[in-house]
């Protein structure tokens, strides 16, 4: 590779970005800010255009001594599985900015920056080849996103803020004694020679385990540690509740699948069953609970929950057709999750109202964000063509193949989100419109509809051609599940 | 290559041109893309066919892979036989004449663009599903057809009663469809792969299973998926609500197309079903109960639109029934028949509606035939071919299913028959409730234009001639011909049992007006279970419906979410609170107080370290 530190600039441009922010003023805080997350995007391009996708391997490599007295490197580096991710998180630190372009009046220039420093946080994390750097950028995400929540969020901000922080913060505890211990023990952070040295013993891989996995399912999150999310999506501000939804929880299924899967395998298969009992659970309990809500963002937040169980559902069915299933999953989530919280900051920057009571008969005043939604809202349920359905039908394939009822189970909990999504489609868009919405002006605008085209797209690309991902995803998760 | 893909593409197509820029096209643009393309694509069929002819094997096409990981390969598949050819040449056939009809009925409608668009989106999904070679592409065009279909039962979206009625088509079909994706994955499973050839040559040499194995619990959950899609019971519910829709929409979806796709995919599968008898016996079953449920409840409508719609219903029972009792042609016959005639009977229902600016309800019809003869005369043509009146369309498809039941057992036939004299009994009493006697309703009855009569013409004649189109013949490759020679007595008694009905009808509507209606008051709590379709829906709201709503909102978020969970959590924050209010207590700022602990420590930390030592 060449001597040009892709990931590095990528990683720390947003941040270079967000310090000019804080330098010049509240006026060019929102310009400054887009040219930066475009140029991130740009510059990430040849990533996806000179990566081997034959080759599992970390490529763009780079490494340099960093703290030598805990042999702790600096060590960026991409594989087929951290990719997608970083492609994921460029392309919605955009459309959070555009986003939020007359939604943020208050203190535009720390809510840039913040977004800013998230996405290097985000990038960084995607692209560290070793758990050291990984948590720090872990721990760095929180911060912004502790912000955003608690500064631009809606009236129970505050409280949403902490119960976030809180959750979290026990996570990356446990998540720091677990690296401290593997330190110790290995005398390496490092993924690579993590995964190929001597394997631990399996009590003590009992013990990280516990420890990683904890830190990862508070962020996934899984069942019983999700009661943090619907709070802090349902008072985010637009911006903070894509990025949530979008990367933050990604976050922990790939810890699971970098760490947990190849470090501590003994682990895995101890904890085999109740983790996929978790998932199951937070697959279909979190469906059954979607459908009592009433408001709107409290109700994708629950989604979020009961489609985040697919991924460690397919993650913890080791085989190939379930992991690529749930990468694919998570990024799908990410767009789809991501463009329904877009669609419901728009109409909520014209009606201050999260209540589906307070909607109803939007088709005939706003058409075309009401066909955008029904889109968004299709794709969510996994209709077949979109972009949900091939992970969904990879995981449950890979579920299956694992033990029959735990497919049939996964199977239950589509059902069971088609059925939220449509009452929820029915209530905000069908009949008469509600006479609390009457004149105002509820179509989207060009700026809007813009932002949402590129999530248009991709729910029709990687619905009708899912190669474009997992193409990449192929070698490396073979190198995954048989390098143990 | 002969191009299968043109064949749903032209609609897409149309869809497209119609979606994105119909709100600025004018209405014959509008109809020039809508009709043209579903026509190009008809033509496009008969040009492939040509192509294809005899066409004794499977013609396939590749053109990219779909979902590939590990050793899953999923392509891009499509696949003509005979079996496809006969459903394409219904689907783009009977769907050319109906958009022909549409653009004369919708002409007065708001958002005449977006209901040609979803026609349009509805003709390139059901062609996908009838020319997938795998069950996951067939399954893309399952889930279109019924996306498409709630759409269009919730055309009219500012009416609650269309958007309900769309809800629980979809809730029902969802249902139905559990299963449907479950049999998916067995095969997975069970195959290793989802392409139909592979299927079902790897099925060929497994011995057919005498008791419940995995083929049988793969052919019913597949029958699940069947009974959502073409209305059985007990999956049935959705499809009179879906007469909410507008009327063209009912003869193509629910009636002639759509609603034959569980047929069609049960007789696709009819290599594994071959292996799996006990699952056969239950789909004779369901389509025999359903047969004879729904023909009850068609007795006692008064919308116009309902009565067919429960004649639907119990068409598509007899077409189980024959896939149940192993005649798959014969069934894949009835599909061809029935969409003739029931298209036919749902557009000349349209028509009538159409005459009367919106009346459903037969008890404000009567006397129409003079007034709208040309409906007339074609709903006649409907009437003596679904009565089973020799030598037209129903007579010779319903004919073969009777026979083929009578062979697996007789007292299928029997059952079969009598349900064969109600259907006659019911369709001639909307006919003569609607054409004959004194007209009781207030409108001033017009003809249809020629837009919407031609197409019924040109079904008329189908429906009176499409009993000579031999298609269990043509489909002999595919399925091996029905056992069970032509019995001429119990075709007659089959016959009989129609012009019984038809004359019972007569005598009660027409020669005794009024004893009908003592009759109905008679039977009180029978005539009443029947009228209110048994209750059926009510009892689905009370057991399932009702309980699923209610443990969500009670049970689940508020007890266990936000009650037990959160409550957890936020027990140890106040706890952690209290621990801090209670220490905050130690930091009084006293520095005596202070000096005091600090002894106190010390004191203590050397006892302790003594003691250890």
């Amino acid at each position: 590779m060449s001597a040009y530190p892709i990931l590095s600039v990528i990683t720390f441009l947003p941040l270079a970005g967000a310090a000019v922010i804080l330098l010049t003023g509240q006026r060019p805080a929102r310009w400054i800010a887009l040219v930066t997350t475009v140029a991130t995007l740009g510059l990430s391009m040849p990533l996806y255009q000179a990566f081997d996708k034959s080759s599992g391997a970390m490529q763009f490599a780079e490494s340099r001594p960093w703290i030598p007295a805990w042999s702790v490197v600096y060590g960026m580096g991409v594989d087929g599985i951290s990719l997608p991710f970083i492609f994921l998180s460029v392309v919605l630190c955009v459309l959070c900015v555009a986003a939020s372009w007359t939604a943020i009046q208050e203190r535009p220039r720390e809510f840039y920056s913040a977004l800013l420093v998230a996405e290097t946080a985000m990038i960084g994390l995607f692209a560290a080849t070793n758990l050291f750097l990984f948590y720090v950028f872990w721990e760095i995400m929180i911060v912004p996103m502790f912000l955003l929540i608690g500064v631009w969020g809606g009236a129970a901000r505050i409280f949403a803020a902490f119960k976030f922080l809180l959750f979290t913060l026990a996570g990356s505890l446990l998540m720091l004694v677990g690296l401290v211990g593997l330190l110790h023990t290995t005398g390496t952070l490092d993924f690579q020679a993590l995964t190929t040295g001597t394997k631990l013993n399996p009590q003590l891989q009992a013990w990280l385990f516990i420890a990683f996995t904890a830190a990862f399912a508070v962020k996934v999150p899984m069942f019983p540690v999700h009661t943090w999310l619907p709070d802090a999506h349902t008072e985010a501000p637009t911006a903070g509740s894509v990025i949530l939804a979008g990367i933050l929880l990604k976050m922990g299924g790939y810890g699971l699948l970098r760490v947990a899967l190849p470090i501590l395998p003994d682990a895995v298969q101890l904890f085999l069953k109740p983790m996929l009992a978790l998932s199951i659970i937070a697959i279909v309990y979190g469906a059954y609970v979607t459908l009592a809500q009433t408001d709107v963002k409290r109700l994708i937040a629950y989604s979020s929950i009961s489609h985040m169980g697919f991924v460690t559902l397919g993650i913890f069915t080791l085989n190939r057709a379930g992991v690529e299933g749930a990468i694919l999953q998570m990024i799908n989530h990410g767009i789809i999750t991501g463009a329904l919280f877009l669609c419901v900051g728009m109409i909520y920057e014209r009606t201050h109202t999260r209540e589906i009571a307070d909607y109803g008969g939007l088709s005939k005043a706003a058409p075309v964000y009401s066909t955008l939604l029904a889109l968004f809202c299709l794709a969510a349920a996994g209709f077949p063509g979109l972009n949900a359905f091939v992970g969904e039908f990879l995981i449950i394939g890979g579920a299956f193949r694992t033990w029959a009822w735990l497919g049939a189970l996964a199977v239950f909990g589509v059902l069971l989100g088609t059925t939220y999504l449509l009452w929820l489609y029915y209530r905000v868009v069908l009949g008469e419109l509600n006479p609390g919405l009457r004149g105002l002006r509820l179509e989207l605008n060009a700026r809007e509809v813009i932002t949402l085209a590129p999530l248009i797209f991709l729910v029709l690309l990687l619905g009708l051609y899912p190669e474009s991902v997992l193409g990449y995803l192929r070698a490396s998760v073979a190198n995954l599940l048989e390098g143990r | 290559m002969h191009h299968l893909w043109l064949i749903p593409a032209l609609p897409l197509a149309g869809f497209l041109v119609n979606g994105l820029f119909g709100r600025r096209l004018p209405k014959a643009i509008i109809n020039a893309v809508a009709v043209g393309s579903v026509l190009l694509s008809f033509l496009w069929v008969l040009q492939v066919l040509n192509g294809l002819m005899p066409l004794e094997t499977l013609y396939v096409e590749r053109y990219a892979t779909w979902i590939a990981s590990g050793s899953l390969d999923i392509p891009y598949e499509l696949a003509i036989d005979r079996l496809s050819a006969v459903m394409l040449l219904v689907v783009t056939g009977v769907g050319l004449l109906i958009h022909i009809y549409a653009t004369g009925y919708m002409s007065h409608e708001d958002g005449y663009y977006r209901f040609f668009a979803y026609l349009n989106l509805f003709m390139f999904f059901m062609l996908t599903l009838v020319l997938a070679n795998n069950y996951l592409l067939l399954f893309v065009g399952w889930e279109g057809v019924g996306l498409c279909s709630y759409l269009l039962i919730g055309f009219y979206y500012l009416k609650n009663s269309a958007t309900t009625a769309g809800n629980k088509a979809f809730i029902v079909n969802r249902i139905g469809d559990f299963g449907f994706a479950l049999a998916i994955f067995l095969i997975f499973i069970q195959f290793g792969t989802l392409d139909f050839p592979a299927v079902f040559s790897a099925a060929q040499p497994l011995p057919a299973e005498s008791t419940a194995g995995i083929l049988t619990a793969i052919c019913l959950l597949l029958m699940v998926g069947a009974a959502g899609k073409s209305a059985q019971v007990p999956l049935y519910v959705w499809l009179p609500d879906a007469m909410e829709g507008p009327t063209p929409v009912s003869a193509l979806i629910h009636a002639a197309t759509m609603v034959t796709a569980g047929v069609y995919m049960v007789a696709r599968s009819s290599a594994l079903y071959l292996k799996a008898p006990l699952a056969m016996d239950v789909v004779a079953l369901i389509g025999l109960l359903t047969a004879v449920l729904a023909a009850t409840i068609g007795m006692t409508q008064f919308d116009i639109k309902k009565v067919f719609a429960y004649s639907t219903v119990s068409q598509l029972g007899y077409m189980f029934l024959a896939l149940g009792v192993g005649a798959f042609s014969a069934g894949i016959f009835h599909v061809v028949t029935h969409a003739f005639f029931k298209a036919l009977l749902f557009l000349g229902a349209g028509s009538v509606i159409h005459a009367l600016e919106g009346e459903q309800d037969l008890r404000h019809m009567g006397g129409l035939r003079k007034k709208i003869p040309i409906t007339f005369l074609t709903l006649a043509c409907a009437w003596v071919a679904i009565a089973g009146v020799p030598p037209f369309s129903g007579f010779h498809s319903k004919d073969e299913i009777l026979l083929a039941a009578h062979h697996h057992a007789p007292w299928m036939y029997w059952i079969g028959v009598v349900t064969a004299g109600i259907t006659a009994f019911y369709v001639s009493r909307a006919m003569f409730l609607c054409f004959f006697g004194k007209y009781r309703g207030h409108h001033h009855p017009h003809e249809s234009p020629v837009s919407m009569w031609g197409p019924l013409a040109v079904l008329a004649l189908l429906s009176l001639g499409g009993g000579y189109t031999h298609i269990p013949q043509f489909l002999a490759p595919v399925f091996p011909l029905a056992e069970g020679a032509h019995d001429f007595t119990l075709v007659a008694i089959s016959v009989a049992a129609g012009l019984t009905g038809i004359g019972l009808a007569w005598f009660l509507y027409i020669a005794k007006p009024g004893l009908a209606d003592s009759i109905a008051s008679n039977l009180g709590g029978l005539y009443k279970l029947v009228y209110n379709k048994y209750f059926v829906d009510e009892l689905y709201f009370a057991t399932i419906i009702n309980p699923a709503i209610a443990g969500s909102r009670t049970v689940l978020w508020k007890f266990l979410d936000a009650g037990l969970i959160d409550g957890t959590v936020n027990g140890a924050g106040h706890m952690a609170q209290w621990v801090g209010a209670k220490c905050r207590r130690l930091q009084s700022g006293n520095i005596r107080t202070y000096a005091t602990w600090v002894v106190l420590g010390a004191v203590l930390l050397i006892f302790t370290i003594g003691g250890v030592r």
